[in-house]
């Protein structure tokens, strides 16, 4: 703001004062008030930034919130939770969805199930063992993630699925 | 003028676009007509000057209300979880606390100013013609805000408000019960009133989230769509009449009396005392964060030295002095006859103090507002000295 001030200023300075209309001093170009005004200004766009700031802080609160619960790197699932074998089941990694894959040879995979072309949450199809988004008919690979056909430009991101006992860990990559 | 402000500015082409744009927006809307009623429009310049803010800074405070409002409904939950609504957004949410005082602290200050407003009016005689309307429209509006504030208070839903809220409606359940059993017809109306505020002002047999939910409707939606018609007579009422003189002024030869114009003279003045309430409301907020008791427990004792806000303080003050001398539903009743009849009679003070009405009837006018502020005092400090002593 300062900058912009000095800016104005330094294009009255060429203007002598004493040229303008004595009945008009104060009209926009009498130096002093102009510094005096925009001093007001500098004020006033402070005291509305003070205003502003408690203000966009009170609503963007659950969306902040929302971003630190995001940043869960772990999850733990009870075995006894998580699909039988063949199936695939939506389950939650912090604040959103994943997909957890039980393969029939037994082994696990597991998906953020956000369709990377307009956020839908995808799902499993059994039948055709693959990753299916109901909204545009996105298709993805079960084991890789891959985008297999449709609209989706990149692949799903990939979680870890880690055996512990009766438990599953799921950690971002 | 025009001519040597510009080229004073160096920019004619700029002042020549901006006419084209006031032109062209004023075929469409009009907007001359706003402008001559700027233009015109004065305010007197004398020694009460002073009490014609009065009337802009309850306005002040009102959008206030208005806009921390809106904010607060984005986190607040009506019902069964009110409670839990209001602890979040006053212990989580990032300046919940800020958002919550500033709305309790300026309905406050509203009542407050509000309170002023009224009674430089009627010591300005304000109310004489042509200007009846303008003091019906407010006592309306006066009314409405009690109505705001009764309601707003029992939202968040812990103790005070709770038995607050529970006294309240009971006063108006016990009125019926001043009518002598022997008339015909005493013991229905006690039923009558009974089953009306339970089945359409509580929702139940008592105050509970489901009182909660009428209430904020009312709060929210109701009051707010009749408040602000009624407000936008009113303002347009004082564009029609402009501010009155007191008598005193009026009296005044033409020559004598002065008057700035409302724009930009007063209008700047009126942004200046804007801005000092508004420094008064973030001082009061930020210095007295407003609290939050415990959640309210129908099943425990009232809280001791339970009172109801400051503005209701005069009229539960003389309910319950009334209730010693006479105990029962007869106390209840003669003190809401008089609460009644003196809101009548204020209510009809431009009807007995006209222009015309002669000197006699300006000073009992003017006596009664002095015996109205003394009667308001004293009930109100007898009130928060005996609240004071049952809190020990």
């Amino acid at each position: 703001m300062s900058e912009q001030e000095e800016r104005h200023d330094s294009a009255v300075v060429p203007e002598p004062p004493h040229d303008l209309p004595p009945e008009e001093p104060g009209a926009c170009c009498s130096r002093r008030r102009f510094i005096g005004m925009a001093g007001l200004g500098v004020a006033g766009l402070g005291y509305a930034a003070g205003m502003a700031y408690p203000v966009y802080r009170y609503l963007a609160d659950p969306a902040e919130r929302a971003a630190a619960e995001a940043a869960v790197k772990e999850v733990t699932l009870a075995k006894a939770d998580a699909p039988a074998v063949g199936q695939g089941k939506n389950i939650k990694f912090g604040i959103r969805p994943a997909l957890l894959i039980h393969h029939a040879e037994g082994k696990w995979s597991c998906f953020i199930a956000t369709c990377t072309h307009l956020g839908c949450t995808v799902a499993y199809k059994p039948a055709e063992k693959s990753i299916k988004c109901p909204c545009h008919g996105g298709i993805y690979d079960a084991t890789t993630g891959a985008n297999v056909s449709g609209p989706p430009p990149k692949p799903l991101t990939q979680l870890t699925v880690e055996e512990n006992n009766d438990q599953l860990i799921i950690r971002r990559v | 003028m025009t001519n040597s402000l510009s080229a004073a500015c160096k920019l004619p082409a700029l002042k020549e676009r901006g006419n084209q744009l006031y032109a062209w927006l004023n075929e469409r809307l009009g907007l001359d007509f706003f402008v001559e009623i700027a233009r015109h429009k004065t305010v007197p310049e004398h020694r009460y000057s002073f009490w014609y803010y009065w009337g802009g800074l309850s306005l002040f405070f009102f959008s206030v209300q208005i806009i921390t409002g809106i904010f607060l409904l984005m986190y607040y939950h009506p019902g069964d979880g009110a409670y839990d609504s209001v602890r979040v957004i006053t212990n989580e949410v990032a300046f919940g606390w800020l958002v919550r005082s500033f709305h309790s602290w300026s309905a406050n200050l509203m009542v407050f100013c509000l309170m002023v407003h009224m009674f430089s009016v009627f010591f300005m005689k304000a109310y004489r013609a042509p200007r009846e309307f303008g003091w019906w429209t407010g006592l309306g509006l006066a009314g409405m805000t009690m109505l705001f504030g009764f309601s707003g208070y029992l939202l968040p839903m812990d103790d005070l408000a709770f038995f607050a809220t529970k006294v309240g409606i009971e006063i108006q359940k016990a009125l019926p019960g001043a009518v002598p059993a022997w008339i015909p017809g005493s013991a229905f109306a006690q039923n009558m009133t009974n089953t009306l505020i339970d089945n359409l002002v509580q929702g139940g047999p008592s105050v509970s989230g489901m009182t909660v939910g009428r209430f904020f409707s009312l709060h929210v939606v109701i009051l707010p769509l009749i408040f602000l018609p009624l407000l936008t007579v009113h303002i347009l009422l004082v564009l029609r009449h402009g501010n009155a003189a007191p008598p005193s002024v009026e009296a005044l030869p033409e020559k004598e009396r002065r008057s700035i114009p409302f724009f930009p003279n007063f209008f700047v003045k009126d942004l200046a005392m804007w801005l000092i309430a508004f420094n008064v409301l973030l001082f009061l907020s930020a210095v007295s964060p407003w609290p939050l008791g415990p959640q309210a427990d129908p099943w425990a004792a009232a809280p001791d030295g339970i009172h109801p806000e400051w503005y209701f303080m005069s009229q539960f003050q003389l309910l319950k002095a009334l209730g010693e001398v006479l105990p029962g539903a007869i106390g209840e009743a003669a003190g809401a006859t008089m609460l009644g009849v003196g809101g009548l009679l204020w209510a009809l003070i431009p009807v007995y103090d006209t222009r015309n009405g002669g000197q006699t009837r300006a000073k009992v006018a003017t006596a009664f507002g002095w015996f109205a502020i003394a009667v308001l005092t004293f009930l109100t400090v007898w009130g928060y000295v005996g609240v004071m002593g049952a809190g020990k």
